[in-house]
């Protein structure tokens, strides 16, 4: 058996192969399917049926050639299957079916990062394009195809951007396990993800499309097949996103160590259950909306066709639905890692523990309240306004919370200015802005200048970028040297953040302005006045996008050659990942420790042993 | 001097003293120049609501910054000493209610003051088909949105249409916005006036403009192909020039005007395509 698994393998490469054979047999299926009876398909080339079945199946044979039907078909024929996949060896088990949630975090971390880089450079091309007020880099539909792969790369690939290699990795050891609840799905999300994520670059090969990342209908409807590329890439994500949130939440609840009661779990922890119970709740609503969008497209159906007796109105409000737990869904694990790094950096307990646990929890329960704000314009019944308009800006208040249990953590601490730390308080400097902003466009009579502006993009960068973004550098130079046992480099750490702190307000500061001045999101010119602030903001995207490459440097330095060992607790932290050897070995405790009552016993007067030191065998510890 | 005020005292003092400073920058000299700018009574209104919130968040902004920068300041580790620990506090039930209530009265005091505002008014928004703030003697003008332009019709000019917007100073106008195939936004800059155009539905926003002067009008909402070329230079002049203008428009266009459909608040194809 394992002779004949090395011989046909389950790996990428068979994964690749099965994916490109399914896509082809799903595009045959699918013009068996319509045929030539159908003339409007011949028409225009167009054949959206075969195109969803193409990836339909492409991805099923993805799945298959990475061995996750294995397990139910051995199942099925009576066999005793593995119930783990690859978790001892070498590099192979990076490019595979691994259900080892390190690996899988560590798999999430570079492929996360590889679609972040791509959706980066959208950014730069379409700040090349914004040099001069008319259009002269790209034509209409390549201009907006960037906007569109830049948003949907973004807010889809980094909904996972912090729980994927992050809560993936460290949620397990945090609690005190030793896996995922279900590894083989914690596998299956990150493997959804890049197929996600390579189908919507395919868009490209079938004419992009043209309505940005939220896919507004009616033109969605109108728009060629480079729109069954978005739905299908965004579906899948909402897949990955609902299995990775059920995962998380079944784990914290059911596998906690002994000790490891609530009101123990480290604040990254939580920030992850908040954010899991939105990605269960939300991404559903995103499945279906997607689902009724594929419906109008291939089989005539008008969900959302007015003439035809549906709605425009109806998609905007079930997209928006998904769409605001989703920016908290970006924001939220954010919130977790500040609150986790905080206190290393300062030396204190967290200032406030249940004050930051409502915080985050009441931002999760909000945020399903808030959704209309995105349609204070749209003609929406006019009554409910001033309603949204009070839960939009309630959601300030469990923000607060968090904003003062940082700044409460802060007080009489020892605070050292790592690269981790100085993420944290840049962190905190631009969420104050873009929750600031989103006053304004909370406020309605406000809202009618800002909405649908650079105001409006301006903000929700300062919060995702500025929020979830530097959240997620801040990680990486904290937690990287524990995954890797290599540490990164502190002096070009400390390059990267300044130029991208400052770069990044330098972009996105002028944009609030060029937002009140009237400039729309989107459009491909502007009033002739806005190119000198355009221009300056063009040059700080690239600066920006050049710390991007600094950072990659300074990564590929550390780790491939540098490789100063981190040991196995470079902070001093005291969180309990930071006890066990670097990289943590594959089963993680040999003992499965007891937790004791301060999930954050720093502070004079307070015993070391608060945590107690899991017993990990050396010997079994794998370098 | 400085050193006998407790870390609290200084961060309470810095906080005040920067929001002394700052406040009368926000009241008078960015507060006038909020946008979209006094033009109309819209406009008006939501550079007032831009100023107060200004004013809002000033303190709270001056306090963050402040206590940030001086924590990082006067708590910093010396980075040559071993590491040690800070003082073991895990909270200050007092500072967590005084936080709790400030933000709650300010939360709901923005909530107030915004529905009043918006209310009043109507604020230049879009309010849909069933106004709630309405201006009954409002010269009603039609927007329609298509790809990629904007049509404007005046139902009570015998149904004109017109490919440019002009209306009269003075005079409460009522826009209805509506679309004929994507979801579009008129987006009268200067007039403070954005409302979508959906297909099939009737969007009002009212507007009085105060003095004459051209406007930008831009689509603020992607609809497509050529949504950064969705732009327009409307005017508000004097009744009088409105009056004469609008009369040569109906002189202009009388030859095509009886082959446009009667005048409706939305349009939508032919019944007999809707079965599909």
């Amino acid at each position: 058996m394992t002779n004949a698994r090395k011989l046909i393998g389950f790996n990428l490469l068979t994964a690749a192969i099965l994916g490109v054979i399914g896509y082809y047999l799903g595009w045959w299926l699918g013009h068996q399917i319509t045929g030539p009876s159908v003339a409007y398909f011949d028409d225009t080339g167009q054949n959206d049926i075969a195109l969803y079945l193409a990836y339909l199946v492409g991805v099923i044979g993805f799945l298959i050639g990475l061995g996750f039907a294995n397990y139910p078909v051995q199942r099925m024929l009576g066999k005793p299957p593995t119930l783990r996949e690859k978790e001892q060896g070498g590099w192979g088990r990076y490019f595979g079916l691994c259900t080892d949630h390190k690996v899988v975090g560590i798999q999430y971390l570079w492929g996360i990062g590889a679609f972040i880089f791509i959706g980066g450079l959208n950014a730069m091309l379409i700040r090349y394009e914004l040099l001069t007020p008319t259009q002269h880099a790209w034509n209409g539909n390549n201009y907006l195809t960037l906007v569109g792969l830049h948003g949907a790369m973004m807010m889809g690939m980094m909904t996972s951007g912090i729980l994927g290699p992050f809560a993936n990795y460290l949620v397990p050891i945090m609690i005190g396990a030793r896996r995922m609840a279900f590894p083989r799905i914690e596998a299956l999300t990150f493997w959804l993800l890049m197929a996600a994520g390579f189908i919507l670059m395919t868009s490209l090969a079938f004419g992009g499309f043209p309505t940005g990342w939220t896919g507004y209908e009616p033109l969605s409807d109108q728009a060629n097949m480079g729109m069954d590329a978005y739905v299908a890439f965004f579906a899948l994500v909402g897949l990955s996103m609902t299995l990775l949130g059920l995962n998380m939440l079944v784990t914290v609840i059911t596998m906690r160590a002994p000790g490891m009661s609530w009101g123990r779990l480290p604040m990254f922890v939580w920030g992850t259950v908040a954010t899991s119970v939105l990605m269960a709740l939300a991404a559903p609503v995103l499945i279906s909306t997607l689902f009724m969008v594929a419906m109008d497209r291939t089989a005539q159906t008008s969900f959302f066709n007015d003439q035809l007796g549906g709605s425009p109105y109806l998609y905007e409000n079930l997209f928006w639905f998904f769409g605001h737990p989703e920016v908290y869904i970006l924001a939220l694990p954010g919130m977790g890692i500040l609150l986790e790094i905080l206190p290393v950096f300062s030396r204190k307990p967290v200032w406030g523990y249940r004050l930051a646990v409502t915080g985050m929890l009441g931002i999760g329960l909000l945020s399903f309240l808030v959704w209309q704000h995105h349609l204070f314009v749209s003609g929406m019944n006019a009554d409910v306004r001033p309603f949204y308009m009070l839960s939009t800006e309630l959601i300030s208040l469990p923000t607060g919370f968090i904003f003062i249990c940082a700044l409460g953590t802060l007080w009489r601490g020892k605070i050292r200015l790592t690269v981790p730390m100085l993420f944290m308080l840049a962190w905190i400097f631009n969420f104050l802005i873009g929750g600031l902003s989103g006053v304004f466009l909370s406020d309605v009579p406000s809202d009618v200048t800002t909405h649908g502006s650079f105001f409006s993009m301006a903000h929700f960068h300062y919060t995702i970028m500025g929020g979830l973004l530097f959240a997620f550098f801040g990680g990486i130079y904290y937690w990287v040297p524990k995954m890797t046992g290599y540490m990164i480099n502190e002096r070009l750490g400390k390059w990267h953040f300044w130029i991208m702190f400052l770069a990044f307000n330098s972009t996105f500061g002028p944009l609030l302005v060029i937002g009140f001045l009237g400039m729309p999101r989107r459009a491909v010119t502007y009033a002739g006045y806005l190119q000198g602030a355009n221009d300056w903001v063009s040059v700080s995207a690239f600066v920006l996008g050049a710390s991007m490459l600094l950072f990659l440097v300074n990564f590929v330095y550390s780790l491939v050659f540098a490789q100063v060992p981190a040991g196995d607790n470079p902070w001093g932290s005291k969180s309990v990942e930071f006890q066990l050897p670097s990289p943590v070995p594959v089963h993680n405790f040999d003992v499965i420790p007891t937790f004791g009552p301060d999930p954050y016993p720093y502070g004079e007067g307070v015993s070391a042993g608060a945590v107690q030191r899991p017993a990990v065998n050396p010997a079994r510890a794998e370098r | 001097m400085w050193s006998k005020y407790s870390h609290a005292t200084r961060i309470a003092a810095l906080t005040t003293i920067g929001t002394i400073i700052l406040l009368p920058i926000m009241i008078f000299v960015l507060g006038p120049n909020m946008p979209p700018g006094k033009g109309t009574d819209v406009g008006k209104s939501q550079v007032f609501d831009n100023t107060v919130l200004l004013i809002v968040m000033t303190p709270f902004t001056v306090f963050i910054l402040v206590y940030v920068l001086y924590s990082v300041f006067a708590f910093r580790a010396d980075a040559a000493e071993p590491l040690r620990d800070g003082a073991h506090i895990r909270g200050h039930m007092p500072s967590q209610i005084a936080w709790l209530t400030i933000t709650t009265i300010t939360v709901l005091f923005l909530a107030i003051f915004g529905s009043a505002e918006l209310l009043s008014s109507g604020a230049g928004g879009g309010q849909g088909p069933h106004p709630i703030s309405k201006d009954k003697g409002a010269l009603p003008v039609q927007v329609i949105g298509q790809q990629w332009e904007f049509t404007y019709r005046y139902p009570t000019y015998g149904g004109v249409e017109t490919a440019q917007l002009v209306i009269p100073v003075d005079r409460p106008i009522a826009f209805h916005v509506t679309s004929l195939d994507a979801i579009h936004s008129f987006w009268a800059y200067e007039l403070g006036v954005k409302a979508d155009a959906n297909p099939g539905v009737d969007n009002v926003a009212y507007v009085k403009a105060k003095t004459t002067r051209t406007f930008q009008i831009r689509c603020a909402e992607l609809c497509g192909l050529w949504h950064g070329y969705m732009y327009d230079t409307g005017k508000v002049v004097s009744d009088s020039q409105f009056t004469s203008w609008i009369a040569a428009q109906r002189k202009q266009f009388a030859g095509s005007m009886k082959y446009l459909p009667p005048y409706a608040t939305s349009y939508t194809p032919d019944p007999t395509f809707r079965a599909g």
